[in-house]
């Protein structure tokens, strides 16, 4: 932090500001810095940072004693940083905040966000280098500490009106995007009103659809996001999309399924069938949606969902009998089974296996212990032993 | 005649009905369905060209994203509805939104162990940042609700409760009922009475609860390998 010098904020004349970050801590080395938080603003030549309430407090360091830099991910706790290794102090440097420091590099502590942008910006100035193209005229005049009220309200407020420039034209953009997206959003309800419509005539019977042109019309509704004014279900079952890609999930899971004992929840699934695919993802509906149809085109899986509301996708040849029958087994060998322990034992998930201890109790082949140790199940003694 | 709908005669029928309809000046469902599939893709080149020009703003702006959610909310269109959609094919929200819901899932099923299930919505935002790593965009907590809104469809409990101004993100099937919600919502404001909590609202961004005797061994802890290898399914 000693490399730090007193500035008045005020841009020289070859001097543009290239972005700023408010929210910004800084760090000596690895300790904090005995500053507030503050702005940290990167011109084509210096970075300099300005505290958040006193804004007289501005100090800065010209980009050339920069060596290199580098991000510092954030952790539970601590904000993303980026550190900065500097050059060591040179001779005739200007009075600032530090007299001296053990350590040559900085760190600026992004507590609102922002490293990102911050962080490519700072890559890029300190690529270009444009501060040895258009070096300043006159050494970059400082102030003596906060006490150099007047020149330093001007510099503030000549930042503050490029800043102004820069969020007008910011602004600009996305104000031109909005009114492109309303423009957009105005034709889309167009097409709102027209599938209300047709759906309608088709509920009055205004005319005969036949079967490709309902299969035509889901697919549209699909396309546009609208869910099926006929049925009210979110479009989507019977859409040639979900029924190949039924026939895809058919293939895809059959060996994890049967890694995991024939049974995956919906979540699962959904993560691993999109981590495959990496792009052109599933949505959650488009997996419900195809794995709704898998009954009716005959594949070997079907869509199950529990009492409590938990969604898998099973093996059809997965005998429910079969697996009550072996909860049985395993919970009577170990005399009780807790969730935990059963998924231990079977290598499914706590949830699955949940699912099939509270199956077998449903069927009276296991009874509960609730109590505030937690879930145990127990052979129903009443129903295998003459009691 | 004993077949319905073949023959002359339902022909007939048919041609007169349509007759009629034109005359009143009602178009028909099927000519108004292959009508519409003239208007889908001039719809389609539309957001073609808004896509050229802005697709950049939605996966970079999240004020731009939720602007757009609510706009599409008010039309009464869902563009996360589906992968195949437009909006997901050309403007990339799918995809954003999906993988983020893959994040999600993952890390609460990292972390269900230590904390049964339920989960804050800063803590869930704090660890799927971390996971993104640093050349990802930022996603924001409204990116992170409407992700878990829609992992919803596949039931299994992902739910939100809503607690002190933000969320308790709940990921294991309900066996949370309504008065479970209400005792979490009241037993807040009693450990803040109690001082058992401490609201911390000079924390940047929202207001932060501290309960130290519950939560500080946990937050410190960053996931586990051991964790970490839960999350793939």
């Amino acid at each position: 932090m000693d490399r730090f010098v007193w500035t008045n904020g005020l841009l020289e004349m070859n001097e543009t500001l290239v972005i700023q970050q408010r929210g910004v801590r800084l760090y000596d080395g690895d300790d904090k810095a005995k500053l507030d938080v503050g702005v940290v603003l990167l011109s084509t030549h210096r970075l300099l940072w300005r505290d958040q309430k006193n804004h007289e407090c501005c100090i800065c360091i010209p980009l050339s004693q920069v060596i290199f830099f580098e991000e510092q991910a954030a952790g539970i706790g601590k904000s993303a940083k980026i550190v900065i290794y500097l050059h060591p102090v040179p001779e005739n440097k200007e009075p600032g905040p530090y007299q001296q420091s053990k350590y040559s590099f900085i760190k600026l502590s992004f507590k609102e966000h922002g490293q990102i942008e911050f962080y490519r910006r700072l890559t890029e100035e300190m690529t270009q280098k444009r501060w040895e193209n258009t070096p300043v005229s006159q050494p970059i005049p400082t102030g003596v500490g906060p006490k150099a009220a007047r020149t330093r309200a001007v510099g503030i407020v000549g930042i503050e009106r490029k800043l102004e420039e820069k969020r007008k034209e910011t602004d600009k953009n996305i104000s031109e995007a909005f009114e492109d997206l309303s423009k957009l959003m105005e034709k889309a309800k167009e097409m709102v009103e027209v599938s209300k419509s047709i759906a309608n005539k088709i509920k009055d019977k205004q005319g005969d659809i036949t079967e490709d042109e309902t299969i035509r019309f889901k697919s549209y509704l699909l396309s546009m996001g609208i869910a099926n004014p006929v049925t009210r279900e979110t479009h989507g079952s019977g859409t040639q999309y979900h029924i190949q890609l039924a026939r895809q999930l058919g293939d895809i899971l059959q060996a994890p399924l049967e890694e995991r004992g024939g049974m995956m929840a919906l979540t699962e699934v959904y993560c691993l069938v999109n981590r495959a695919r990496g792009m052109e993802l599933l949505s959650p509906e488009d997996l419900v949606n195809a794995c709704k149809m898998f009954e009716s085109l005959k594949l070997p899986l079907r869509l199950r969902v529990f009492d409590s509301g938990v969604m898998v996708v099973q093996l059809q040849s997965h005998s429910e009998e079969e697996m009550i029958a072996s909860a049985l087994d395993n919970v009577s060998d170990k005399g009780s089974l807790t969730a935990e322990e059963f998924a231990k034992l079977l290598g499914l998930s706590v949830l699955l296996s949940k699912e099939r201890l509270l199956l077998a109790e449903k069927v009276g082949h296991l009874c509960r212990d609730d109590s505030v140790e937690g879930l145990r199940f127990y052979p129903n003694l009443r129903l295998t032993n003459n009691f | 005649m004993h077949r319905r709908g073949v023959g002359a005669g339902a022909i007939a029928k048919k041609k007169l009905a349509e007759v009629k309809y034109k005359e009143r000046g009602t178009v028909l469902a099927e000519d108004q369905i292959a009508q519409m599939s003239k208007q889908l893709e001039t719809f389609k080149t539309n957001l073609e060209e808004f896509a050229s020009k802005h697709k950049q703003e939605i996966r970079k702006n999240s004020q731009f994203r939720v602007q757009f959610q609510e706009m599409c909310a008010t039309i009464g269109v869902d563009p996360l509805a589906s992968g195949k959609g437009f909006w997901s094919e050309m403007l990339g929200v799918g995809d954003f939104y999906y993988e983020l819901g893959v994040q999600i899932i993952e890390v609460c099923l990292a972390l269900k162990h230590r904390n049964g299930g339920l989960i804050t919505l800063d803590e869930l935002h704090h660890h799927v940042l971390k996971g993104r790593g640093k050349f990802a965009q930022d996603v924001s907590q409204d990116d992170l609700v409407r992700a878990i809104k829609k992992l919803k469809a596949m039931g299994n409990g992902f739910g939100m409760i809503p607690v002190g101004g933000s969320y308790l993100v709940q990921s294991v099937p309900a066996e949370l009922n309504m008065d479970h919600t209400v005792v979490l919502q009241l037993a807040e404001d009693h450990l803040l009475k109690e001082g058992l909590a401490w609201l911390d609202s000079q924390a940047a961004g929202e207001p932060q609860y501290w309960l130290p005797a519950l939560f500080s061994e946990l937050l410190s802890r960053d996931i586990t390998p051991e964790e970490a290898s839960q999350m793939t399914p």
